[in-house]
């Protein structure tokens, strides 16, 4: 598969082609990822989109080549700085998590250690990955915390985790991310469990970062509407595949999938007021038993037997891609 | 499809429909009383004393026969202890709540059951409220048989019809909720409350763990019920388009307080507190692409050391001295629409901060 959105001067920082990810369970073998490709641009935002089990997070656990057994990643390849993350040695991926390559997860509390004060967890950080006196790395961690906005990063330093809220922690682990200055970051729903007013205070401060530094960033969400304001390029996941994938504006406005149409058309704001949601019938296949074919042609208004084969990843309109035999088109305004 | 949208608007206008649960002056405490050794501490001279957390403070609400209420208001502004005490799971500290014209706790034993059959609650995490160990027929079944609903032996066939209504399929009433998925588990719950035929529900943010897809169909299985059974609801949320979609008029919370109230569209129209437009300015929408994502300074105060004056000044962008002494009354600023804000005092202002 060709590089979809059109070629920049600078090659794009990270790379994925054809990734597979099974899970070898008992019942089965699990596709979760099951051929992905997307490219991430030096200082863009790819808004990675999907509902529960689409394998939006195993995507990203695969990028930091954190799968565990039985999952493994049994195909392609993620070219990060002209080398390839799925044969590099865990030696290699030691180096590069944390410092070129950081994630930041939905719950933080997960990501911080609640029996470490901030300063530990930050100052240990740097320490794992560079030579760095103990006053240098504390000066950092402070500049840091400062950068995400956390008020008084002096006295903050010297708190735990539990004596944060849920947004202030999040501020912290998205501070521990960025302390290496990565060239990837991966956020796994980083804002889905805070509130509005504080979802929108930290949306804010990673658009900056990513303006300023030249972050790349994955942003792993199953909210549309966070992606929109966010996201340079979504690509959107189903049952283990990249259903559609193109520029933020292409796929919002003419989506070209179904399922993109389906997921658009469940949004409550899409809809007038006290009408039925359009809905999408049914429910997520199990990935243990998915429908032969398209996986979504179950659920789909628009299938047709030409569905029960496989659709190829294909760009329908320019740099817009979608896995589908009878994607949208009447409304994009182009003839079939 | 038209009397979707026209029936709400007459109720929420219409000031005449009948009032079916009036809530006034309600507040809740909950106080965390010292331990033994705390006690003993404070004696002597430790300054250790009881913390109180004003959950609910004195607040006002009415919902007609008929009507959707949206509650908003983000984590720890009271809104789910509000919900259950309309629900009637939860007593009160103070105030009273009227239900169909009567206080509802002078009422004698038996109207005082029918009262509680008449409001059910829907949760919003499926698996915390179905108990796992029992199957689906004995969760719808178990209180409409107890209630004298229906009898034994017609038992079978009213599970069916719940299941049916809250788009089940019957065959699966023999299974226990953890062989569900999520949304199926929520309708689960809907069939639930739906057995004792209830007039009233609350549902506590009764579509926020799921997918948008599900979520879609959840709601459109609420706007539908709401037709066929003439339902009234209580529909606690953080998520203001879903509330948008769904109520006719909402009702904003903030740390205890309710600081704006209006029919929906005049909320999303013309918000008239600095709360409320904030909220509204932080919602992410599909439509706003790379968009400066506006802020609110701060974060919610403590709940346990509430600031004082208006609860919102430390993050006000119009805050004056007045609002960091003397709370606000909440008035109203236009019909129907009722703000808590003393900037609608100020006589240049003409009740619009911008």
């Amino acid at each position: 598969m060709q590089p979809n959105i059109p070629a920049s001067a600078a090659p794009p920082t990270l790379q994925v082609r054809n990734l597979r990810t099974h899970f070898f369970t008992r019942a089965g073998v699990v596709p979760a990822v099951n051929d992905v490709s997307f490219n991430v641009g030096r200082g863009k935002v790819l808004g990675l989109v999907g509902e529960s089990g689409s394998g939006k997070t195993v995507t990203g656990f695969s990028i930091m080549r954190l799968v565990d057994e039985p999952g493994r990643i049994v195909g392609g390849e993620m070219l990060f700085g002209g080398r390839d993350l799925v044969r590099a040695s865990e030696e290699e991926m030691r180096a590069i998590r944390g410092n070129r390559i950081a994630m930041i997860f939905q719950d933080p509390m997960m990501t911080l250690n609640p029996v470490l004060r901030i300063d530990t967890q930050m100052i240990e950080t740097m320490q794992a990955h560079r030579k760095i006196s103990h006053d240098d790395a504390r000066q950092r961690a402070r500049d840091t915390l400062g950068m995400v906005g956390i008020p008084s990063p002096d006295e903050r330093l010297k708190a735990y985790p539990h004596q944060f809220s849920g947004g202030m922690r999040q501020r912290v682990a998205i501070a521990i991310a960025l302390l290496h200055e990565p060239e990837l970051i991966v956020a796994d729903e980083p804002t889905t469990a805070l509130d509005v007013t504080i979802q929108g205070q930290i949306l804010a401060e990673v658009q900056k970062l990513a303006a300023n530094t030249g972050t790349s960033i994955i942003w792993i969400t199953h909210d549309l509407s966070v992606v929109a304001g966010l996201a340079d390029d979504i690509a959107v996941m189903y049952a283990g595949k990249i259903a559609e994938y193109g520029a933020v504006d292409d796929v919002l406005d003419q989506p070209l999938h179904p399922y993109t149409h389906g997921l658009l058309g469940s949004v409550p704001s899409r809809n007038k007021r006290g009408q039925p949601l359009l809905q999408i019938p049914g429910m997520t296949p199990s990935l243990l038993n998915l429908p032969v074919g398209c996986p979504f042609r179950t659920r789909c208004p628009r299938a047709a037997e030409v569905c029960a084969q496989d659709p190829p990843m294909a760009e329908i309109l320019p740099a817009h891609e979608a896995r589908c035999f009878r994607p949208h088109l009447e409304e994009a305004g182009v003839a079939a | 499809m038209s009397a979707t949208v026209d029936a709400p608007k007459a109720f929420a206008r219409g000031a005449d429909a009948e009032k079916l649960i009036e809530v006034v002056g309600v507040s809740r405490r909950f106080a965390k009383r010292l331990d033994f050794a705390g006690k003993i501490a404070a004696k002597l001279g430790a300054p250790l004393r009881d913390e109180v957390v004003h959950a609910v403070d004195n607040v006002d609400l009415t919902i007609r026969k008929g009507e959707v209420v949206g509650l908003v208001g983000e984590s720890g502004c009271g809104k789910s202890t509000l919900g259950r005490m309309v629900a009637g799971i939860l007593p009160p500290s103070d105030g009273t709540i009227i239900w169909k014209g009567r206080d509802r706790t002078g009422l004698n034993a038996k109207d005082a059951r029918a009262a509680m059959l008449q409001a059910q609650m829907i949760f919003q995490d499926p698996m915390s409220s179905l108990n796992p160990r029992l199957k689906v027929a004995e969760i719808i079944g178990e209180a409409p048989l107890y209630h004298g609903l229906t009898t034994r032996a017609g038992l079978s066939a009213y599970v069916d019809e719940q299941m049916r209504r809250a788009g089940l399929d019957p065959v699966f009433k023999a299974r226990y909720p953890h062989q569900f998925s999520g949304g199926q588990r929520q309708r689960i719950g809907i069939a639930r409350a739906l057995a004792v035929q209830p007039e009233f529900l609350v549902c506590d943010e009764s579509v926020a763990a799921l997918d948008v897809s599900i979520q879609a169909q959840v709601l459109n299985l609420f706007m539908r019920l709401r037709q066929e059974l003439n339902l009234t609801y209580l529909f606690i949320s953080h998520d203001l388009g879903v509330v948008e979609h769904l109520s006719d008029r909402v009702v904003i919370m903030y740390l205890g307080r309710v600081v704006e109230e209006a029919a929906t569209e005049t909320v999303f129209a013309r918000a008239n507190h600095p709360y409320t437009q904030s909220l509204l300015a932080a919602v992410p929408k599909i439509e706003a692409r790379k968009k400066a994502f506006a802020t609110v300074k701060g974060e919610i105060p403590s709940p346990l050391n509430p600031p004082a004056g208006c609860h919102f000044h430390p993050r006000c962008p119009h805050a004056f001295d007045r609002c960091r002494v003397e709370i606000p009354a909440l008035k109203e600023v236009a019909p129907g629409h009722r703000s808590r804000c003393h900037l609608n005092d100020l006589p240049d202002h003409g009740g619009m901060p911008v």
